[in-house]
């Protein structure tokens, strides 16, 4: 679904590189295509390259290379006032010298509307976030919720057909942050605007996204929707930074269809599912999800010895570090369900996953 | 359960040891306010001595008039029973010379000058009869022998000028300040008009500290957000280079502003050079209201700077990028955005370039002229030349009491707490 409006191309990034020293690149060749009413998260750790991605698309900071359109037109020359481009900045922004109700009517004033239209929008867009009665407040006497919810007001008053948000919840706290999370998402979808999000933050990417671009080192790692970015990541990263992870190095022996032999290294062999490994003889990085391990042999799976380590009782599961071939930081998640199986530390049992679940990534 | 839990909800409280909690609460609360006191006491004596009471004696030097009083107490005792209309009697005339010649040389010396404010005359007239008095015969009726000796003492103007200071408290330096005086009915009139220049001297002090203020604050503005924007490295360096200046001492800095403006100066011979003026045509920059100006806003320019970059530099640049966002040009955003931001840092510069200004005196004094001289050049010259005490007083308590106005008037406005030094 997210997929058939992307190509509609609403916001597109082509081949767009950035230097801020002129020896190394921040960006590295971008190509991102933004459907019309997507919601589009740049995912990735700081320094990573996705802020920097939404200051050039708001005019902040100019492109080294590559090209820049907005609705079929090249905005690389356009200034930042011209686009018509909303933003909810991290820090909100909210000019402090002006009320709630002025700092709203500001994007209208300067676009030159009329005092009782300005009123009128400032009116609605207040009511759409809930803080009508807030309008005569400053910003500096709002609680840090209130404030986010009169940014995104002010980000959605003049109607832009484009909102960009940098990390707009890193100052809030954990629950406020979660509640604020299906607020942003609702509006989306009430509203139909196109949204870019900017967050370092995996869940609040999972939770709200039409589809993640997950960034490392100034690269796209991979483009999908949260569903895809978990359960298929395509390489090491995306596998290592979206959820928790299980490694385990191993070396190609084989390639049969989908399906690869590899070779771990105690020697023994198993089966994985051959998605982004090299070629015969190879390194390979094994991934596997926590959730996707059992205890104990399966049916048409290799078992492999495991020692545990230590138990975290969490309530609905019980978290269970191994040691499995000299990794020690195997983690498998066993569900608290009726009849599971008990294991207590020290004891040596064996894990067993199916090979589909077993992804060969890149080493 | 403990005891003291158990106490029914009417009873007073107790601590542990029985003592009721308000008293011990009082107790203790009393111990640190001991100590609070203990720590402030130095700096409020040291506020008290250096500031306090020199404003007070100051105030107390420009209302000041118990001289005449304590040096002519013979005089003045009976001055009432005179009814002003005809020369005094002989008892009048009996007492002053009983004054003049038991008091002190030293204390008759200053009393003429003090009545000399009052009318001009008294000195020389008392510095004459003083000689001349070593002649009459006390036993012989004496305002006949001294209008004689001197026959200024026959005249009625100088006894009229006596009800002047006849009361201990005068507000007459005040009036002196602004270029008026008391008639001999002490009536507030009018100085004659060539005595007249405080006033003159009031108002070109206005002047020049307001254009100082207003020159310091259009060079100070885009220095102090060059300051404030600028990568660290370099707004190091224009860092520096503001306030090297302000390390420099003043008089080498004055004197190299001579060098610069003179007739035969730098700038002079520059603009010769290029053929912008003539050489008949030398701009007069120095020696004159021009020189104050020049080296006055040079001189305070750090003064408005560095609140205006403390202000500047706590403003992060995301307000000027959202601004833009949401669709103000880079002007408009700076206008409505950046400026409104800055005021504390404004007025705080402003009102400390404006005070400094108002009582500045060494820079005129070097650079000024003749008609570059402002009120502080005044009272200096008062204090050194005239020994005119009270008239000095008098304009540092108007002085004081203009700074206290703009305060009062820059609380109203803006809200002193809104005032950032740096």
């Amino acid at each position: 679904m997210a997929l058939d409006t992307a190509q509609a191309g609403f916001v597109e990034f082509s081949k767009v590189q950035k230097s801020y020293d002129g020896e190394s690149l921040v960006v590295k060749d971008l190509n991102l295509s933004v459907g019309k009413g997507e919601f589009l998260t740049m995912l990735g750790p700081s320094g990573s390259g996705k802020t920097t991605c939404l200051m050039m698309l708001a005019g902040f900071e100019t492109a080294t290379h590559g090209e820049i359109m907005l609705n079929g037109r090249p905005i690389n020359n356009i200034p930042p006032h011209k686009r018509g481009i909303g933003m909810v900045f991290q820090n909100y922004a909210l000019f402090p010298h002006m009320t709630v109700n002025e700092n709203l009517a500001f994007p209208l004033e300067v676009r030159g509307q009329g005092k009782s239209e300005r009123e009128a929008n400032v009116r609605k867009a207040l009511d759409m976030v809930q803080m009508g009665e807030f309008g005569n407040r400053r910003p500096a006497q709002l609680s840090g919720g209130q404030q986010q919810r009169i940014a995104l007001a002010r980000a959605l008053v003049f109607e832009p057909d484009l909102v960009l948000m940098d990390e707009p919840l890193g100052a809030l706290d954990k629950q406020l942050r979660e509640h604020m999370q299906y607020e942003i998402k609702h509006l989306h979808e009430r509203l139909g605007v196109t949204v870019v999000y900017v967050t370092h933050d995996q869940s609040e990417a999972l939770t709200m996204s039409d589809r993640i671009a997950v960034f490392d080192d100034g690269v796209i790692q991979q483009l999908a929707s949260p569903s895809d970015l978990y359960e298929r990541p395509e390489n090491a990263f995306v596998a290592q930074f979206i959820g928790e992870n299980n490694r385990i190095m191993a070396t190609v022996t084989s390639k049969e269809g989908d399906e690869t032999v590899v070779k771990y290294e105690n020697g023994l062999t198993g089966r994985a599912l051959a998605v982004n490994c090299g070629d015969v003889g190879s390194k390979t990085v094994l991934s596997i999800r926590p959730e996707r391990v059992s205890i104990g042999e399966t049916e048409g799976t290799a078992a492999i010895d495991a020692e545990v380590l230590e138990l975290i009782y969490l309530g609905d599961h019980i978290r269970c570090r191994m040691n499995v071939m000299g990794n020690e930081d195997f983690i498998v998640k066993v569900p608290n369900s009726a009849g599971h199986k008990h294991l207590t530390v020290g004891e040596t049992t064996k894990v067993s996953w199916q090979t589909e679940d077993c992804r060969a990534l890149d080493a | 359960m403990t005891d003291t839990s158990l106490q029914s909800n009417n009873a007073p409280m107790m601590t542990a040891d029985g003592i009721p909690l308000k008293k011990s609460l009082q107790m203790s609360l009393r111990r640190e306010k001991l100590r609070a006191f203990g720590l402030v006491a130095g700096p409020a004596l040291f506020i008290l001595i250096l500031f306090v009471w020199p404003i007070y004696t100051l105030f107390l030097k420009s209302i000041d008039d118990n001289l005449v009083n304590d040096v002519l107490p013979r005089t003045m005792a009976i001055y009432e029973q005179w009814d002003g209309q005809d020369l005094p009697d002989e008892e009048h005339y009996e007492a002053m010379f009983l004054d003049l010649t038991t008091a002190e040389k030293l204390q008759i010396g200053k009393v003429s000058t003090r009545m000399n404010y009052a009318k001009s005359g008294w000195k020389s007239l008392i510095k004459k009869s003083n000689r001349k008095f070593k002649k009459l015969d006390p036993n012989q009726p004496l305002k006949a022998q001294m209008i004689d000796a001197e026959k200024r003492w026959g005249d009625i103007e100088f006894w009229l000028s006596l009800g002047i200071m006849k009361d201990r408290v005068t507000a007459g330096y005040y009036w002196n300040a602004v270029d008026r005086t008391y008639d001999s009915k002490k009536n507030v009139i009018m100085q004659p008009e060539n005595r007249q220049v405080y006033v003159m001297f009031w108002k070109r002090t206005l002047l020049v500290s307001t254009i100082v203020t207003i020159a310091c604050l259009i060079l100070a503005y885009p220095v102090a957000y060059l300051l404030a924007t600028l990568p660290l490295r370099t707004s190091n360096l224009l860092m520096i280079c503001v306030l090297m200046p302000f390390w420099t001492s003043l008089l080498v800095r004055i004197v190299a502003w001579m060098i610069m403006l003179q007739q035969q100066g730098v700038l002079n011979d520059s603009l010769v050079g290029l053929g912008i003026i003539s050489d008949d045509n030398r701009l007069p920059l120095m020696y004159n209201f021009n020189g104050t100006i020049i080296v006055m806003t040079q001189v305070l320019l750090p003064f408005m700077i560095l609140p205006l970059y403390s202000v500047m530099r706590g403003i992060p640049p995301t307000y000027m990028r959202a601004a833009q966002n949401l669709g103000a040009t880079p002007t408009r955003a700076f206008i409505r955005v950046y400026m409104p931001q800055t005021i504390p840092g404004i007025g705080a510069g402003v009102i400390l370039v404006f005070i400094v200004a108002i009582g500045y005196f060494i820079t005129p004094e070097l650079v000024g002229g003749k008609d570059g001289q402002m009120i502080g050049n005044q009272i200096a010259y008062h204090l050194r030349k005239s020994l005119n005490w009270g008239l000095a007083s008098a304009m540092g308590v108007i002085l004081l009491v203009a700074i206290l106005t703009l305060y009062w008037v820059y609380d109203k406005i803006v809200g002193i707490d809104n005032m950032r030094l740096g």
